[in-house]
């Protein structure tokens, strides 16, 4: 059975594109056939994350269009053996994606074997991020602790709740899952930002990682590798204890805690 | 920390001024989403189509709305008959 996973948040630029090159890569990591889609129709962003733009040559609307097929457009990854990247379209009409459209792909990366579908919505609550949501099993929800990404990230669990297909029909919901990005426990201890557990309280949705607001994630996109391959770094390990979350294993947080530089350290300096 | 924080007690931190405001917010959100205003023109609609089907009225003169009071909500459904005629 394929599992359709969407990286939501409703608010833009909180790091949904990253979480899905690294959550993508991670599953094809520990050896899951993976798929990794762009909704972001227009704006192709996906592809420079994961370092395939180059290789571009049909894009999901193409498929969708029957101008392409699937595994004409399905890039290989060049990191890891089973993961396939399926870029967007630079296409300016917002109604490119047809329900029946995505659908039909979904169905076909099914055919094809493929365990996981990592669908990367676009920002926002229109069509674009529906369309996105429409066929998901499982939602990672992506927050920053900031006070209009927990409000998006809480309109956009409404839109899961309501519009995806397992809503419609009254199936089991949508599993979802709540990630917190661009996290500074420094700000956090000092009383700056949200803490994960406020963010938690508000949106009542189980947390499945935090990722730490990291310079990592800056050299990953410059090179077009995605974060979880830079072996060592924070960001790499808060990312593969989500994937290994995700997986149903029981993972301590990790990057959450600040220490306080002791009295020397704040005396004479030091990193 | 200076003498006056210490005697002062330190002020409000910027990140519970947040949360505070988001309880609200959310809370408010949810209510209005609760209340279902998205259904209301659907029900209107599919009201008037059944009354009509018995009774000739105007569309006009069938009025739905919510409203709060207290602990409860209420659902009221205003519509005008046309006078009888014999
Ligand atoms: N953990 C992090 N630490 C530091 N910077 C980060 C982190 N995560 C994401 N960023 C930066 O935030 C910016 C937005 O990230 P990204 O493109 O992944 O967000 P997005 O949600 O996909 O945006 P959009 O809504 O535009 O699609 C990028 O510049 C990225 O490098
Ligand atoms: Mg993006």
């Amino acid at each position: 059975m394929t599992r359709v996973v969407v990286i939501t948040s409703g608010k833009g630029g909180v790091g949904k594109t990253t979480t899905s090159a690294a959550f993508a890569s991670g599953l094809a990591l520990r050896g899951f056939k993976t798929a990794v889609i762009d909704f972001d129709v227009g704006l192709r962003n996906l592809d420079l994350i994961m370092g395939c733009e180059r290789r571009v040559v049909y894009d999901f609307v193409n498929v969708i269009n029957g101008e392409a097929r699937l595994n004409q457009a399905l890039i290989k990854d060049k990191n890891c053996e089973n993961l396939f990247v399926l870029p967007a379209s630079q296409t300016r009409d917002k109604d490119a994606l047809t329900e029946e459209g995505v659908e039909k792909v979904i169905k076909e990366l099914e055919h094809l074997g493929f365990d996981y579908v990592v669908c990367d919505s676009p920002a926002g609550i229109e069509r674009g991020a529906v369309m996105a949501l429409t066929f998901a099993d499982e939602a990672i929800v992506t927050t920053t602790p900031e006070v209009s990404s927990v409000r998006d990230s809480d309109r956009i669990l409404g839109i899961l709740q309501s519009k995806s297909r397992r809503a419609a029909e009254g199936r089991e919901p949508v599993k979802e899952h709540l990630l917190l990005t661009r996290y500074s426990p420094k700000r956090v201890d000092e009383g700056e930002m949200l803490s994960y557990k406020d963010v938690q309280e508000l949106l009542r949705v189980p947390l499945i990682g935090v990722i730490p607001e990291s310079e990592s994630v800056l050299h990953a996109s410059n090179q077009g590798t995605p974060a979880i391959h830079l072996k060592g770094t924070d960001v790499s390990e808060a990312y593969t204890d989500v994937v290994a979350r995700f997986l149903g294993e029981d993972r301590p947080l990790r990057f959450v805690n600040y220490d306080k530089p002791g009295l020397i350290k704040r005396l004479f300096g030091g990193k | 920390m200076s003498l006056l924080t210490l005697l002062f007690g330190e002020k409000k931190k910027t990140a519970s001024v947040a949360k505070e405001r988001l309880q609200l917010i959310i809370a408010r959100e949810h209510g209005s989403a609760a209340r279902g205003i998205d259904f209301l023109p659907a029900l209107q609609r599919e009201l008037i189509e059944v009354i009509t089907k018995y009774v000739p009225v105007n569309p006009d003169d069938i009025k739905v709305q919510l409203e709060k009071q207290d602990n409860y909500e209420v659902l009221e459904v205003n519509i005008v008959l046309p006078e009888q005629r014999n």
